[in-house]
């Protein structure tokens, strides 16, 4: 289907002005909305420009502190993104593999990971492994759990982005003569990768939101920083600052996701236009992955 | 073993409230989301920028961000959930919307557009040619990314229990701080219990999926 359009006639004069009539109405209605909610802020006090103000104030720390857990946020998930991915992609080719000794544990691994909730896997890494002698910081539980989580789901990723790839791709490579671990990392994988990058991106994000979950195992991330900030304020001033800090980090989470989703978006557009991977598309790859996250079936648009 | 006997109740006690969790919010998620996506496809520009900002405000933060605000954002404009597990079921569903909303506009936009052309010709308004033509073809080609959706919610309902909601994970804290030495049986149940429900989903989804897929 091409677009919206199909789907009604381009409205007339008539339609066109009860339209702008309803949408006119639609807007005054939530601005309303909004409007009723900044009036319960600002009769509760929380418009006040100087509890907004301790934001950007450098002599109450708080700008720095939110900065710090800022890249707190980032070391994580980056840690959490290289080893995902590089785990992912030998997951993926395990599963592919041919001999069942090696295919059949990497299923099993793949198909736990995904099965089991992410947060479990962080409590798992931060409360069991210590038991048994592996003694973990917040930072590494939580970059464990991260990682372990999203490599199965990368590696499901990337084996549907390997199984897309042409067949004539690892035929001729074998017609070259490449062995089979060749064809696998000089041919299918780069070519699978770039395929799937879009997708990829979009799972890179989840990752990125999912380390707000540091805040259940006490990793100072923005969330558990911000509380955090607002105990310490609370014990100086009272409840004065704690909507503010909360906005605030949430604003930085939707900045950083945005921006990363679109480099996602300009990635798809860069690597739709490419002629290398262009050749080879037509595959509608992304609709059918089975995908254990919902947060990548987004990407899963036609 | 003795000790999973003794707190079978408490483990069957939140091993309902995480799968109630995940029903509920569930088919919230799926009526909020399926109005969002034909909000999306709808020729009324104001409702299509409503839906895209909606969208792609949920689907860039994180769900414990949402979380946060609705069980402590709110309290600020005088509004407040009766209970913890509304809170619960309120961030769930609204954060799955924005998701069920993207796998059931790729379905729309997977149904070819003979479809709905045809379906104007016969003299079809927009809104019926959605709901008795685009939208019976469209689920049933959303099947598998809306089974993931739904995966994605049940597992997702453990940060729930970072908001006093007594789900498994929950009862897998409170039981592991009062039970070091069993930990690992603590564990193993509440994986196990997890299991249940998403395995037995995607085998649910899968015979779905064969049921109902349309060849063409």
């Amino acid at each position: 289907m091409t677009g919206p359009r199909v789907l009604f006639d381009l409205p007339g004069p008539r339609a066109r002005r009860r339209q702008r009539i309803g949408s006119a109405l639609g807007i005054v209605l939530v601005l309303l909305l909004v409007g009723l909610a900044l009036w319960r802020l600002g009769a509760n006090g929380q418009l006040e420009g100087e509890r907004w103000a301790i934001l950007f104030d450098p002599a109450t720390n708080v700008p720095q502190r939110l900065l710090e857990a800022l890249v707190n946020t980032l070391q994580v998930a980056a840690v959490g993104m290289v080893a995902a991915t590089v785990l992912g992609a030998l997951l993926a080719v395990g599963r592919l593999s041919e001999h069942a000794w090696l295919r059949i544990p990497v299923v099993a691994v793949v198909e736990f990971f995904r099965a089991v909730p992410l947060l479990v896997l962080i409590l798992f890494c931060f409360l069991f492994l210590p038991q048994v002698g592996l003694s973990l910081s917040a930072f590494g539980a939580l970059a464990l759990g991260l990682t372990l989580y999203n490599m199965a789901v990368l590696a499901e990723i990337i084996r549907a982005g390997i199984l897309s790839v042409d067949r004539g791709q690892s035929e001729s490579a074998y017609a070259l003569g490449m062995r089979k671990w060749q064809v696998m990392s000089f041919v299918l994988v780069p070519q699978a990768v770039r395929r799937m990058l879009p997708v990829l991106v979009a799972q890179l994000v989840v990752l990125l939101k999912d380390s707000s979950l540091g805040f259940i195992v006490g990793y100072m991330e923005l969330l558990r920083t911000s509380r955090s900030l607002v105990e310490t304020l609370n014990f100086s001033f009272g409840p004065r600052y704690t909507f503010q800090l909360y906005v605030a980090a949430g604003l930085i989470y939707i900045l950083v996701n945005v921006l990363l989703s679109q480099l996602a978006k300009y990635i798809e557009r860069r690597t739709s236009q490419n002629a290398k991977t262009a050749g080879t598309h037509g595959v509608a790859v992304a609709a059918d992955i089975p995908l254990a996250t919902g947060e990548a079936v987004g990407q899963a648009r036609v | 073993m003795s000790f999973l006997a003794d707190n079978f109740d408490l483990l069957r006690d939140a091993f309902l409230t995480t799968l109630s969790l995940a029903v509920v919010s569930g088919i919230v998620a799926l009526v909020l989301g399926t109005v969002l996506a034909a909000m999306r496809v709808s020729p009324i520009p104001a409702l299509r920028a409503l839906a895209t900002f909606y969208v792609e405000t949920f689907r860039n933060t994180p769900l414990t961000v949402v979380f946060f605000f609705l069980a402590f954002g709110i309290v600020y404009i005088d509004l407040q959930f009766p209970t913890r597990f509304l809170t619960a079921v309120a961030a769930l569903s609204l954060y799955t919307a924005a998701f069920v909303c993207e796998a059931v506009r790729s379905g729309i936009n997977a149904v070819p557009s003979g479809q709905a052309e045809a379906a104007r010709a016969l003299g079809l308004d927009f809104r019926q040619s959605l709901s008795t033509v685009v939208l019976p073809q469209a689920f049933r080609t959303v099947v598998p990314p809306l089974g993931n959706v739904w995966i994605a919610l049940a597992k997702n309902t453990s940060i729930a229990a970072g908001f006093a909601v007594t789900d498994l994970t929950a009862v897998l804290q409170r039981l592991a701080n009062a039970n070091a030495d069993q930990l690992a049986m603590v564990f193993a149940a509440v994986v196990l219990a997890y299991l249940v429900i998403t395995l037995s989903s995607a085998w649910v989804i899968g015979i779905l999926e064969r049921r109902l897929a349309i060849t063409r």
